[in-house]
């Protein structure tokens, strides 16, 4: 089900010779007027760990050590690393993870833990997704990884009427899929089309029993990817947003730490909205939130939700009753997304604090034609002109 | 240039043991590998699978419970490779391999249970009949879906293999997983089979070949040499057996286990060619796609049951009297555990709750609090009655 592996190499090229090209994409011929929607600057973006002063203000992050400028693929190849040395019961597996996957992830992995722990499987989505099922089940904590999220439908039987329903159907057998982890590349990249863009985090939502995870940085990749398979005696879907692998660098604690899966993260206090959002689109929003602030003097609260679910609804509850304003923004379609499950529950929970409807932010609901990813997702224009409609309900 | 013709090639053989008059064939294996009273062990195994099934399929009839499969026809395939595992191998099994259960020692108290979903069900009250499952056993609990099982299957092996690399005193395990002719024909027998072998895994896959997947008989299902042929595709080790005699099944399972466990271990394909004597389940009236003749033929010329007690008979271990009492004890112990399920209550309504995640989510919570609220706002609406601890549990 993978793409022809011939594109899939040129396709990991043009990510792989940096930013610079996806940035070229996304700023073609800019009319010298934009001043919305700029390149993400992640060099400066207050999303991002700079130095490791700045551990302090994220709960579970240890502070005063020792750490790396890592980025996205960087932090989760680390992750892996620390969870093989943690514990021998962890494998990792899928396609072409051997020489170190088409996006660097499980790079020198191999070399160092064997090909017994690291290793090829045959293109087959529902055989790695089934064989980790069999494997967590006999006790062993398997990594998989789906080459994009955008093939991992294969599988979907497998997860869906299986790994879901695993715990509750074997009951007092006591049998369990914790330490099972399905991590898979996910997000648009600029130019990946119908097959290299997808965000199916909604349809795992759906069905209970799986945490779905996606983390927005390096920091957040390693540490929640740590609880997933080392702490949770859940099965986690983990989605990597890999326009970031290369994209968002910033310092990472070296040692074994370990981020709280169902927890969101307060990224920004404020007192007139609340803005929901994970992964990717969180720089647009934040961009989107420095442009408001400055001309309307107004304070917006960013909340990371890191779960998508089981998600967070105290946190989420707790700032909209405070702000009564909420916007929730991902990349992918707004249709049944999980724009339309936050909303629902915010509306039934905070009804009387509301001072707007609330909004919901995502991919139209069409497929990512190769021309137009741009006009697809949330852009920072899209979720200003959206603050502002909220502001001036 | 000369292209393969599947027709062309002679088709697999089939290893037997002992004829359809229960008179060994070939004298170069010893058929019993085990004491007589294994043997009539083995035979009372089956022998309860086929009253199960006789009273089961009628309970379901009378209403008394939701569903049933019986697996008449394929007792020896069930009973003879299970006595041939160990009880530390792990069982990945499809739903109509109640023999293999019985054989690994699963009681009829708890088959009961599980048949009326009650609370001293293992799967505590959420699966349909017949969805067994013991961890004591190490039996993996059944679930619908078709061949789901079959890549997990490969997956636990794996798992066991890599147990022994890390603690090379753990003993030698395989995983046994049984799947019907139909199940192979779906995506997840092609992934299992390829992966088992591609990374070395010591699994035995049985494959009960009885000739129907509900109303399609094999010519729709497939156009080879059967489900044997495919092994050779693979690389597996692969061999067709006569399902229905048990001395057969056994005598491969045990050579199957043994070549998984050879080396770097290997996965093994065993074909067991049988005939699905009932219907496919109480939901189902094979005669409408089959003919009653055919039925009534296989049942009287040949089954595994009749074959063995043929054997025994001739060896004189066996005869009219011990068979009159070994039936009526065994129904009369059927029934006894039967009725004796039928009376216990069913899992507590909070058990509807547990599990989904290892803990029970806040959103799930609040849901227990509404079902409750609606319960006890509406008594006339609910009976809460058989199930334990009524609404109570629901706090």
């Amino acid at each position: 089900m993978k793409a022809c592996r011939r594109l899939t190499s040129v396709y990991r090229r043009s990510i792989a010779s940096s930013t610079a090209k996806s940035r070229h994409y996304a700023t073609q011929a800019p009319p010298p007027q934009r001043r919305l929607n700029l390149p993400t600057d992640f060099k400066n973006t207050p999303l991002l760990h700079h130095s490791s002063k700045t551990f302090s203000n994220t709960p579970g992050l240890p502070h005063s050590v020792p750490s790396t400028r890592l980025n996205l693929y960087q932090a989760v190849n680390a992750g892996l690393r620390t969870a093989l040395e943690a514990s021998k019961d962890v494998l990792c597996f899928g396609e072409d993870v051997a020489f170190g996957g088409v996006f660097r992830c499980t790079m020198n992995l191999q070399s160092e833990f064997g090909e017994d722990r690291v290793f090829n499987t045959p293109i087959t989505e529902q055989g790695i997704v089934g064989a980790a099922i069999g494997m967590a089940a006999e006790g062993a904590r398997p990594v998989v990884e789906i080459q994009f999220a955008d093939y991992v439908y294969p599988a979907f039987d497998q997860i869906v009427n299986e790994a879901s329903k695993f715990r509750y159907r074997e009951g007092h057998t006591g049998a369990g899929l914790g330490g099972m982890v399905i991590r898979m590349p996910c997000g648009g990249v600029g130019h990946g089309a119908l097959y290299h863009s997808q965000s199916p985090e909604s349809l795992f939502c759906h069905v209970p029993g799986f945490k779905v995870v996606m983390p927005r940085s390096p920091t957040q990749a390693k540490g929640l990817l740590l609880s997933a398979i080392l702490d949770s005696e859940d099965p986690v879907i983990f989605m990597e947003p890999k326009i970031l692998y290369r994209a968002a660098v910033e310092e990472v604690p070296t040692e074994d730490y370990r981020l709280p899966l169902g927890k969101a993260e307060l990224l920004k206090p404020g007192a007139d909205l609340t803005i929901i959002s994970y992964g990717r689109p969180l720089y647009n929003c934040s961009a989107a939130i420095q442009a408001v602030e400055q001309e309307r003097g107004v304070s917006i609260e960013l909340i990371d939700l890191r779960t998508i679910y089981p998600w967070d609804r105290d946190a989420i509850i707790e700032s909209v009753s405070k702000t009564g304003r909420a916007i929730v923004v991902h990349e992918s379609m707004v249709n049944y997304g999980v724009g339309s499950e936050v909303s629902s529950v915010i509306q039934e929970s905070a009804f009387l604090s509301l001072k707007a409807p609330v909004k919901r932010l995502g991919g139209w609901t069409t497929h990512t034609g190769l021309a137009w990813e741009k006009y697809i997702f949330p852009d920072v224009t899209r979720i200003y002109d959206a603050i502002l409609e909220s502001l001036d309900y | 240039m000369k292209f393969q013709n599947p027709a062309e090639e002679s088709a697999m053989p089939t290893y037997r043991i002992m004829d359809a008059d229960g008179k060994i064939v070939d004298n170069t294996r010893d058929p019993q590998s085990a004491s007589d009273e294994e043997v009539i062990g083995w035979y009372k195994n089956m022998l309860t699978v086929s009253i199960l099934d006789l009273i089961m399929f009628d309970a379901q009839r009378q209403g008394r419970t939701s569903f049933y499969m019986v697996s008449a026809g394929e007792e020896g395939v069930a009973v003879g490779s299970a006595s041939a595992l160990t009880p530390d191998d792990v069982c990945f099994l499809q739903y109509r391999e109640q023999g293999v259960l019985i054989q690994r020692g699963f009681t009829l108290k708890e088959m009961m249970s599980q048949l009326f979903a009650n609370k001293d069900d293992y799967g505590k009250g959420r699966n349909m009949p017949v969805h067994y499952g013991s961890e004591k056993l190490n039996v993996h609990t059944i679930s619908s879906p078709l061949a789901t099982q079959i890549p997990q299957a490969s997956g636990a092996a794996y798992a066991l293999k890599m147990q022994r690399l890390i603690n090379p005193n753990t003993p030698e395990r395989v995983v046994a997983c049984y799947f019907g002719e139909g199940a192979a024909s779906e995506g997840d027998f092609h992934a299992a089979l390829n992966m088992a072998a591609t990374k070395s895994c010591p699994i035995v896959f049985v494959c009960r070949n009885n000739g129907f997947a509900i109303s399609t008989a094999s010519i729709e299902q497939y156009k080879g040499d059967g489900i044997a042929s495919r092994g050779l595709g693979y690389g597996i080790d692969t061999i067709r057996v006569d399902g229905n005699d048990i001395f057969a099944v056994r005598e491969v399972m045990r050579e199957a286990r043994k070549l998984a466990l050879q080396g770097d271990c290997r996965p093994v394909l065993v074909e067991a060619m049988s005939y699905r004597v009932s219907h496919h389940s109480t939901s189902d009236d094979s005669f409408a796609y089959r003919a009653k003749r055919e039925v009534e033929e296989w049942k009287r010329r040949d089954n595994p049951i009749t074959r063995l007690r043929k054997w025994m008979e001739n060896k004189g271990i066996w005869n009219e009297d011990k068979e009159k009492e070994a039936r009526a004890a065994i129904r009369k112990k059927v029934l006894q555990e039967f009725s004796a399920a039928e009376k216990v209550k069913k899992p507590p309504i909070r058990a509807m709750f547990e599990d989904v995640y290892e803990e029970i989510t806040p959103e799930a919570r609040a849901q227990m609090k509404e079902l409750k609220r609606l319960i006890e706002t509406y008594p006339k609406e609910y009976d809460v009655s058989q199930f334990e601890g009524g609404s109570k549990s629901l706090e």
